[in-house]
This record gives C-alpha cells, sequence and structure tokens, in this order.
C-alpha cells in the first residue's frame, strides 16, 4: 500500500514538474554560456551550461564549434590533453585565440589539470581522460562549483548531454576535383530530453543554421 | 607663477657633437674642419668649420662649397651621448648632484658648491678642471647666475657683455642684481620659440629687455602661455620646474650574482637561491622606479662554462618568476656525463630590459589577463616546463602544421602573436575549411587504386588513377574513399633541390575526410577533418 503510494506521488511528482517546465516562460538562465544559434539545439536548455559536463563523441570539430561562442564572447577557454589541435580550424570555428589556453601534453594527468584549470578559465576542451579515473566525480564537483564547463571529447560519467555523431557528409568534392565546402553532421544527442537526432550544417568550418528550417531540430525522437 | 630662481652652475662644451665624433674616429685630425649633418642640413661643427663659414641650419652642399676641406658625417645621437657620459661622472665625482641637459650641456645646483670649495669661481674651476680632464680638450664653459635659463646664456656670454664677471677665460658669473641688465640686450630669440620669436621680431619687440618691459597680462592676451613664459625667462624668473635643477640620477649596475661552494646540483637549490637573490636586484630597481621586463641569466658551471639566456616577460618580473626562469634554463642545459659531479658554481641575474614602474601600474580596471589565470597557468608551467602552458599564432607557411606555433605563456605580452608576412601570398596554400587535427610530423599513409597499386601522381600534377582505398595506420583502417580533389602542388625551396609535394583532399565513404600529402612517390596524412 505504502510502496503503491510513493510511487504513484514520484509519477505524480514528475508529470507535475513536467508540466510545470513545459509552462514555464522563456527565462534568461543566468548559467548559460553563450553557444552559437545552429548548436542550440543540441543542448538541454538551449545552451551550454556553467558547471555542467558533457561528452562528445566523433568530431573535435563539433567540440571546437560548441567551445567557439564563449570564447568569442570574452571567456577565457582551455584545450587540454589535444596536441593535435588545428589553430586554423579553432580560428574558423570562432574561437579567439589568444584566450586559449593550450595544454598539449598533460603527462596522463588531463583530469587533475582539468581540475586545477577549472578555477579559472569558462570552457575547457579536454581529450583523453580514463573513464576508469575515480577522480572524474570529484572533478566534476570542482566543475559545479567553479562554473565551468566541461567538454570531454569521450565518454563522460553522468553527463549532462552526450552528443554522438551517426553520420558525416562532405559536399563540394568530386571525382578528381572541387574542394571541401561544406560538412552536414548527423548528430544525436541524449539528455534529459530523452534521444534526439539533429542536423548540423558547418560551411567553412563554421556552424551555419540547416537549410529551411534555421536552428531547429531537424528529426526528432529516434 | 614665478619664484627667485636658485643660483645655477651650468657646464657647456660649445659644438659637443662634433668634437665627440672627433674623439671617438681615430683618423680625423685634431684641427680638421669637420660638421655633422641630418637630413642634409648640418647641425653642429668644429670651430675650424665654423671659422670658415659654416654654420648650423645651412645646407650641406653650401658648408662644403664655403670649406672644401669639410668632413661631414651623419649625426649619431648615441655618440654623442655615449661621449657625454665619462664627463658628467667626472663631474659628479667633484659635485654629487647634475642636471643632464643634452649632451655637451649640464647642470647643478651652485649653492652647494660655492660654500663647500670658497666661491662660486672656485666651484667653476673644479668643474672645468674635471670636464677638461675627462675630454681632454679646453673647450668647456662655465655660466652661474639666477636659474637655468640666465645661466646658460652667461655661458654663451662675451666677457664685455653687461653685468658679466669674466674671472677666467671661460668663467661667466653674473651677481643675482645683475641679471636683468644681463639680460636685457640679449636677442629675443633666445628666451623664444622660433615662431614666436619672429613674430616678436616683427612687432619690433628685438631684445628681451622689450619683451620684459611689456606687461604681463598684455602678453598673455596676445601670445598666451608661451609667451608669458618667454616674459618670465627675459626676466630672470623662470617657474621653478623650468628653471630649478633636477639631478638625474646616475646610471647604476643592478646585476646581482651569487657564487656557491660548494656548487649546487639540481634545479630546485638553484631555484631557491635565487629568490632572495632576484628579491634583491627587483628591490634595487623598485627603488629607482623601474621594473624588469627582460632578464638575463647566466649559470656558470664550476668549470667554467657559462650558459646564458634571455627570458622575456609579459609584465614584469617577480622573485618567483625569475626562479622560474632559472629552473627552465638549467632544465634545458645538456646534461653531459663525462662532466660527472660538476654543479653550478655561480649564477648572476641581470635585468636587460627595464621600464618605468609607472608604466606597469594596473589600471584601475584591469587590462591585462586576469590576475588569477594568470597565476594559475604559472603553477601549471612550473609544473610542465615553459613550453608546457601557452596559446597557438598563426603565421605564414604553406603547411598547416608550420603556419601555427605555440607560444609559452608568460613570455610575449599581446600584440605579438601575429608574425609579420604570415598574410603573404602562400601559394599551394590549403583554401577552405582546415583540418582539426594536424599530425607534426605527418602520419604515414597508403593510398591505393582500384588495381591495388599504389596511387600516383605524374609530371601534368595529375593522379594517374582514382584512388580507391585509403589507410592510415594506426588511426583509420583501410577506407573506401567517395570522393577527392584534384591534387594541387606545393613546390617550396625548389632552389634548395627539395622535392615538390602535392596535396589532395581526400573524403571516405563513412563520411571523414583527410587532407593528404604526397612527397616522392609516398603518401602522408596531413591532417583529418574530425
Amino acid at each position: 500500500m505504502f510502496e503503491y503510494c510513493s510511487m504513484a506521488s514520484a509519477s505524480l511528482v514528475r508529470s507535475l514538474k513536467q508540466r510545470i517546465e513545459d509552462m514555464q516562460p522563456v527565462r534568461l538562465d543566468e548559467r548559460a554560456l553563450p553557444t552559437a544559434p545552429a548548436l542550440r539545439p543540441l543542448f538541454p536548455g538551449g545552451a551550454l551550461r556553467k558547471g555542467a559536463s558533457y561528452s562528445i563523441h566523433g568530431s573535435l570539430h563539433l567540440a571546437l564549434a560548441c567551445l567557439a561562442e564563449a570564447s568569442r564572447a570574452g571567456e577565457w577557454c582551455g584545450i587540454v590533453g589535444c596536441p593535435d589541435i588545428g589553430a586554423d580550424a579553432a580560428v574558423q570555428a570562432g574561437v579567439a585565440l589568444d584566450r586559449c589556453i593550450i595544454i598539449p601534453d598533460t603527462g596522463n594527468d588531463a583530469l587533475g589539470v582539468a581540475g586545477t584549470l577549472s578555477e579559472v578559465l569558462a570552457v575547457l576542451l579536454v581529450e583523453g581522460v580514463s573513464l576508469h579515473d575515480t577522480r572524474t566525480e570529484r572533478v566534476a564537483a570542482r566543475l559545479r562549483e567553479n562554473g565551468s564547463a566541461l567538454l570531454h571529447l569521450g565518454d563522460w560519467p553522468r553527463a549532462e548531454s552526450e552528443l554522438r555523431v551517426t553520420g558525416s557528409r562532405w559536399t563540394g568534392l568530386g571525382h578528381g576535383h572541387g574542394l571541401l565546402h561544406a560538412r552536414e553532421l548527423t548528430v544525436t544527442s541524449l539528455d534529459r530530453r530523452g534521444p534526439r537526432t539533429h542536423l548540423v550544417r558547418f560551411e567553412n568550418g563554421t556552424p551555419a543554421a540547416v537549410h529551411g528550417e534555421p536552428g531547429r531540430v531537424a528529426l526528432s525522437a529516434v | 607663477m614665478s619664484v627667485h630662481p636658485e643660483r645655477v652652475l651650468l657646464l657647456w662644451i660649445p659644438d659637443w657633437p662634433a668634437l665627440a665624433h672627433r674623439l671617438v674616429s681615430d683618423e680625423l685630425d685634431a684641427d680638421a674642419p669637420l660638421a655633422l649633418t641630418e637630413q642634409q642640413r648640418v647641425v653642429a661643427c668644429t670651430p675650424e668649420a665654423r671659422g670658415a663659414g659654416v654654420r648650423a641650419g645651412m645646407r650641406e652642399r653650401d658648408a662644403v662649397s664655403l670649406c672644401p676641406e669639410l668632413a661631414a658625417f651623419p649625426h649619431d645621437h648615441a655618440i654623442s651621448q655615449r661621449t657625454f657620459d665619462p664627463v658628467l661622472s667626472a663631474i659628479r665625482q667633484r659635485v654629487p648632484e647634475v642636471e643632464a641637459l643634452r649632451p655637451g650641456l649640464c647642470a647643478m645646483r651652485a649653492r652647494g658648491p660655492a660654500r663647500f670649495y670658497g666661491s662660486e669661481e672656485a666651484a667653476a674651476t673644479v668643474v672645468l678642471d674635471a670636464a677638461d680632464a675627462a675630454t681632454g680638450l679646453t673647450a668647456a664653459r662655465a655660466g652661474v647666475a639666477d636659474g637655468r635659463f640666465a645661466a646658460e646664456q652667461a655661458a654663451r656670454a662675451n666677457r664685455e657683455a653687461p653685468g658679466v664677471d669674466a674671472p677666467h677665460e671661460r668663467i661667466r658669473l653674473v651677481a643675482s642684481e645683475r641679471t636683468r641688465r644681463f639680460l636685457a640686450p640679449l636677442p629675443v630669440s633666445r628666451a623664444a620659440e622660433p615662431a614666436l620669436a619672429e613674430t616678436l621680431f616683427g612687432l619690433g619687440i628685438r631684445t628681451l629687455g622689450a619683451l620684459a618691459a611689456l606687461p604681463e597680462s598684455s602678453v598673455r592676451q596676445r601670445f598666451g602661455p608661451a609667451g608669458v613664459a618667454a616674459r618670465l625667462r627675459a626676466l630672470g624668473t623662470g617657474s621653478a620646474a623650468v628653471e630649478h635643477v633636477r639631478p638625474t640620477a646616475a646610471p647604476r649596475d643592478f646585476a646581482v650574482e651569487a657564487a656557491f661552494e660548494p656548487p649546487l646540483d639540481g634545479a630546485d637549490q638553484l631555484a631557491f637561491a635565487c629568490v632572495p637573490l632576484a628579491e634583491r636586484m627587483l628591490a634595487d630597481l623598485a627603488e629607482a622606479g623601474l621594473v624588469c621586463t627582460g632578464l638575463r641569466v647566466e649559470i656558470s658551471d664550476d668549470i667554467g662554462v657559462r650558459h646564458e639566456r634571455v627570458w622575456d616577460h609579459p609584465h614584469r618580473f617577480t622573485a618567483a618568476d625569475a626562479a622560474n626562469r632559472v629552473r627552465w634554463q638549467l632544465q634545458a642545459l645538456p646534461r653531459a656525463p663525462e662532466r660527472g659531479g660538476a654543479g653550478i658554481g655561480a649564477l648572476r641575474l641581470v635585468p636587460e630590459r627595464t621600464d618605468r614602474a609607472a608604466a606597469h601600474e594596473p589600471g584601475l580596471w584591469n587590462t591585462g589577463p586576469d590576475a588569477r589565470v594568470h597565476h594559475h597557468l604559472s603553477r601549471l608551467q612550473s609544473r610542465f616546463g615553459p613550453d608546457g602552458v601557452g596559446t597557438l599564432a598563426i603565421g605564414g607557411g604553406r603547411l598547416l602544421a608550420s603556419r601555427q606555433h605555440l607560444v609559452p605563456w608568460n613570455t610575449r605580452g599581446p600584440g605579438h602573436s601575429v608574425a609579420a608576412g604570415s598574410h603573404g601570398p602562400w601559394p599551394g596554400s590549403l583554401p577552405g575549411p582546415a583540418p582539426s587535427r594536424i599530425f607534426s610530423p605527418p602520419l604515414n599513409a597508403d593510398l591505393r587504386d582500384a588495381t591495388g597499386g599504389n596511387a600516383t601522381i605524374d609530371h601534368d600534377d595529375l593522379l594517374v588513377a582514382a584512388p580507391a582505398t585509403l589507410e592510415v595506420p594506426p588511426a583509420l583502417g583501410a577506407s573506401r574513399v567517395a570522393a577527392w580533389s584534384r591534387p594541387w602542388p606545393v613546390r617550396e625551396r625548389w632552389w634548395r633541390g627539395s622535392p615538390g609535394r602535392h596535396r589532395l583532399q581526400v573524403a571516405l565513404d563513412e563520411g571523414d575526410a583527410w587532407l593528404l600529402l604526397h612527397a616522392s612517390g609516398r603518401w602522408f596524412a596531413e591532417g583529418r577533418y574530425d
């Protein structure tokens, strides 16, 4: 009886919460970081959030584009443990290089460095953290405390959102002619909204609105 | 606002730039006419040239036609400044506080030396002797009067000028009560800027006495602050800011050094020893109102081998920064096994570049990078080494890896990040989107055509056969090629015999794209559109 009640009330609370969330007007989220309009549908709440961790699979370029808008808005960013980053690609994505700290080699301690940097940098792009590291929880707590966002290229436990590139299509290149020009990524996001599929288009390295439906979710509910 | 000026003793060496030039060059005769020129005009000449009619401001051609044996040289300010420094230090031995006005001219307060040496005349003689001993010439003149302006006019004055005492051929004294009488007959151009002097001359005001006789309110109304200042000078009562002597500090050597016995072995020990040393140096600098922006670290072995390096700082060095630089420098030293137990015998820190501390005060609203960012990054840098933390900068170049470089944190200020010439035309460079991953050095790749043979490029810069599969071990297993660009050549340093290279963009079936490089029949992966 009691069990039934608690289960019923739990589901009731959940459904009420859902309704409140649906009815809530659009408000300024003070924990939102600047995010490119074309990438907003990828994140719950429509923006990268301070203190949250994100896991990105399959595209460094997508991660750079997520970082770029905050960097352009004057925030300090960091790229940790990614020695082969292309400066030209970062600039094309919109990263301000003089406010973007690069730590190419962390000597197997990307996590510790990310924890330290979270105190001063607003957005961190980290590669090469092993999931088995027990300190991820502690670093996540530091991130929440210091209000900086973390984008991890790979798995991250209890990420705010998990972005996985499931398809990629280049245009501009033919059979022996043309040059790479635009790229369309199919990105599956997994977050509290459930799994969704989006189409992200890059033109000359910059995220651009998808034709027809600018900035909207192109496909939904896989 | 005028005050009664203090007595000033002024030393003037006429034609100093020309004389200095003759002093430093050996091949010139001691009495050959010599002139220094700037933009084809004479700026200074020796008395011999002046005797032949050469004057400052004259065109070089006219000067040479007046005096055909004239030797003309471009004016080098550094020479006249450098050769005047020993004169200044010789005078400082006799009179402690000297203001260097310009090369060949310096001023000091007359009251103290006059009391010490007995009289103004005796003080002037002492200073003249010091200058003569330092230059080896007998060209210097001394003038003593109220204020800098009057003293300079006195040093230039004739023996017979009214109000002038000339106890010695090269010393002119103007007593306080005779200052106005002395200044009155001088031409008005001595006190006023050329443009103002011309106007005054045109108005019939030709002497300082005539200017001094004008009412101050009229001068202010007609000529503004410049006119008032000129009138005050003509009266012999300039403002304190202009007329008083402000002693220039003698150049100091701020270098510090320490010797270690027994020699130190280990970067941490040395860095620890460096902190008090750097603190002493920085305190000395701070006393002089300076900060250090460039530091030379000299580390000497116990066997006498010296390693030097100059480190830059975007803001100013602190003792901890200096210790970090010492540690990095020591870590970069080659560790030769045959040196055995050799350690570091001596450490010397020299401030290579200094700047006025006032220019480095943090603004009311912080303009530099956040202090916290700086602090954290410096800490990480002391852990990962100087090249472990930095920002990327894009320079010029064709290959992507050579276009970008890491600027270590703490080394250069903002504004240096773009190398000169980075915007030049780079034939063969990559248009369109750039790959997000760049491999330096490029990875070995395997591009094969449909028959399984290596894809090759012929002399017309074309692929011989369509590429079918790409393999980049270990990043990419064999994958089918969906589309490819036309290969385009990157010809660099062909004059040095470097083989021509080609670039090729390849898109794979699964949606990946790669930037490939072809050199000497082999394929490399330069970047990946990740």
